[in-house]
């Protein structure tokens, strides 16, 4: 008998802590989503009051005269960024595969360990970087320094994502394409490749979404530009950067720019994120693999 | 090791492969047939543990060959050194001969890329690639070059009747492999592995991730491949090997008296070679009859 009523008080104290500790949690996740509602929020609401067709489709106009959008930093940011996948990807995943294929060699050490220090650098260094490199011995600010700083931001973060999928890659598949009397190379390419699709393309959208908001780096090297202009070797306006340029004026009017620019910048983002992931759900759904 | 009690040609006094053996179309022939591979004195290694020691086997052009064995006895690891799938494996190393059609392959100016396609392997767990089924017939005809629609299409049509799966495919062959039963998946892969006209196939426990149906069908096609091709199995299933093969080579680990250093204590032997039939009813040695008999371990 008393064995049971020790059982019995010993329950009790058990479902209290059970109670006490699903409290807690549901506290933590919410203290965690918080942040992110609230600046949502907040952001739309600031800037939902200027968002109109015309703020994507004209240009800024000065200070005081109604009206204007950010159709120069919306191009300028799409072209920056392209700028920065097309040097970081390529390179990004090559190096991937070599990390993934030999992660014990010497040279695949140095290539993990260098891209986690290159992705702990802070963003602003990236800039001077770019601009002590390109922009100072072309003496003026360009669409292609501010693109180069990007593409040394997103590589370590393209690169390791692409690691890691290649590597949950099963080996079954490798082996079986190499039993076929396929090359490496080929095995990669046409096997390991597609199947880890999915988590490239995430990590390139990881990627393009870091990279996108960062207004450090263009202060040195894209500068910013108030007419629209599509050419590599000009200073270029991007979305970030106007949003900074905006803020910290003194003026009324620019501040709800800038409030409406900062959503604009994250729907883009938002948008592309899901344009990406539907692609690539698209595509697992065509090879089964879901 | 020739135990006394176990003297040749005496009635068979093991009774529970009879039926498997019945099943079995080829038992009583003693086909004469010519060798496809030969492996000559095969020490296989990793690292410093030597997982294979001493390994002579003869391998018969359009015969099955079963190879069984108590588990991590070196069944796959040998099946593995036939292609040399193990060179994927760093610090694995062969000594001795492999032989294919007289030439051996462990021979270090061989290339892989072609020894694997000469002889193919289908796996335990069927594999076949995220693609349609269409490409994975096609994914080994299109590395060898062949990139014409209609001669494709002429593959994989073969290829998919010959591992029995074409009518169950026919109408959906751009649809993804992935979608298909494990059963057909390992058909696929079959379908996909003979696409290439390997003169050899290897098969790693085919059957064993597959339920008895999908086995049997399995099973019914080894048969018929076997016109054309020579395959060895590895199977932990003894009833498969009594019902589909025509030689049958035991395995085992065990350490015996001799092998007491401890680098060779768990390497793989051939402990006896023979036609399925004598391996099942009257083997020689006493290890072979206790582990056909349950008796093992």
């Amino acid at each position: 008998m008393k064995s049971l009523t020790n059982s019995r008080r010993h329950f009790r104290r058990r479902k209290l802590t059970n109670a006490v500790m699903l409290v807690l949690c549901a506290l933590a996740t919410l203290a965690a989503i918080l942040p992110l509602v609230w600046i949502l929020a907040y952001v739309a609401q600031e800037g939902g009051r200027f968002l109109s067709v015309e703020f994507f489709t004209q240009l800024p106009t000065p200070v005081g005269v109604p009206g204007g959008g950010v159709l120069n930093a919306i191009v300028g940011s799409a072209m920056v960024v392209a700028i920065a996948i097309v040097i970081a990807v390529p390179i990004s995943i090559v190096a991937a595969i070599y990390a993934a294929e030999h992660p014990n060699t010497p040279l695949g050490i140095a290539l993990r360990f260098g891209t986690d220090v290159l992705s702990g650098i802070p963003s602003i260094v990236m800039g001077i970087f770019a601009y002590t490199i390109i922009v100072l011995p072309q003496k003026h600010f360009s669409a292609l320094s501010g693109g180069i700083a990007l593409a040394i931001i997103m590589t370590p973060i393209v690169l390791r994502s692409t690691e890691e999928m290649l590597k949950l890659v099963p080996r079954s598949l490798r082996e079986g394409s190499l039993a076929l009397g396929a090359s490496e190379w080929k095995t990669m390419w046409q096997v390991l490749l597609p199947a880890a699709l999915n988590g490239i393309v995430t990590g390139m959208m990881l990627g393009i979404a870091r990279v996108a908001g960062e207004a450090a780096p263009m202060i040195f090297t894209a500068f910013g530009n108030p007419f629209l202009s599509a050419d590599l070797d000009q200073p270029i306006a991007t979305l970030p950067h106007t949003i900074y340029v905006y803020a910290i004026s003194p003026y009324k009017d620019w501040h709800a720019k800038a409030w409406t620019t900062a959503l604009v910048l994250i729907v883009l983002v938002l948008g592309l994120n899901i344009i990406a992931r539907a692609f690539t759900a698209w595509q697992l759904k065509k090879m089964g693999w879901r | 090791m020739m135990t006394p009690s176990l003297e040749k040609n005496r009635v068979p006094k093991i009774k529970s492969f009879q039926r498997a053996l019945g099943d079995n179309a080829h038992v009583n022939e003693t086909p004469m047939a010519t060798i496809k591979m030969q492996i000559k004195r095969l020490n296989f290694y990793y690292g410093a543990h030597r997982a294979l020691e001493a390994i002579n086997l003869d391998v018969y052009a359009n015969c099955i060959t079963a190879l069984i064995g108590p588990s991590g006895c070196g069944k796959s690891t040998l099946l593995r050194a036939l292609n040399r799938m193990n060179d994927l494996v760093p610090q694995s190393r062969a000594e001795g001969e492999i032989l294919l059609d007289g030439e051996n392959t462990l021979a270090p100016n061989v290339d892989v890329v072609e020894i694997r396609r000469r002889v193919g392997m289908v796996f335990q767990r069927p594999n076949p690639f995220p693609k349609s089924i269409y490409d994975n017939v096609a994914y080994g005809p299109r590395l060898l070059g062949v990139n014409k629609r209609s001669d494709l299409d002429a593959i994989v049509e073969k290829s998919l009747r010959a591992s029995a799966l074409w009518d169950e495919v026919k109408g959906k062959l751009h649809e993804s492999g992935l979608a298909l039963s494990g059963g057909q998946q390992q058909r696929l892969c079959i379908a996909r592995t003979i696409a290439v006209e390997p003169e050899v196939i290897l098969m790693d426990e085919p059957a064993s991730a597959l339920d008895p149906i999908s086995t049997y069908k399995i099973e019914e096609l080894m048969q018929q491949l076997r016109e054309q091709f020579t395959i060895v199995i590895v199977t932990h299933n003894m009833q498969q090997a009594a019902r589909a093969s025509d030689y049958t080579a035991f395995m085992s680990w065990q350490m015996s008296g001799a092998l007491l250093d401890a680098t060779r204590a768990h390497a793989g032997r051939i402990i006896e070679f023979g036609a399925t039939k004598n391996i099942f009813t009257n083997p020689q040695e006493k290890e072979t009859e206790d582990y056909i008999t349950g008796r093992f371990g």
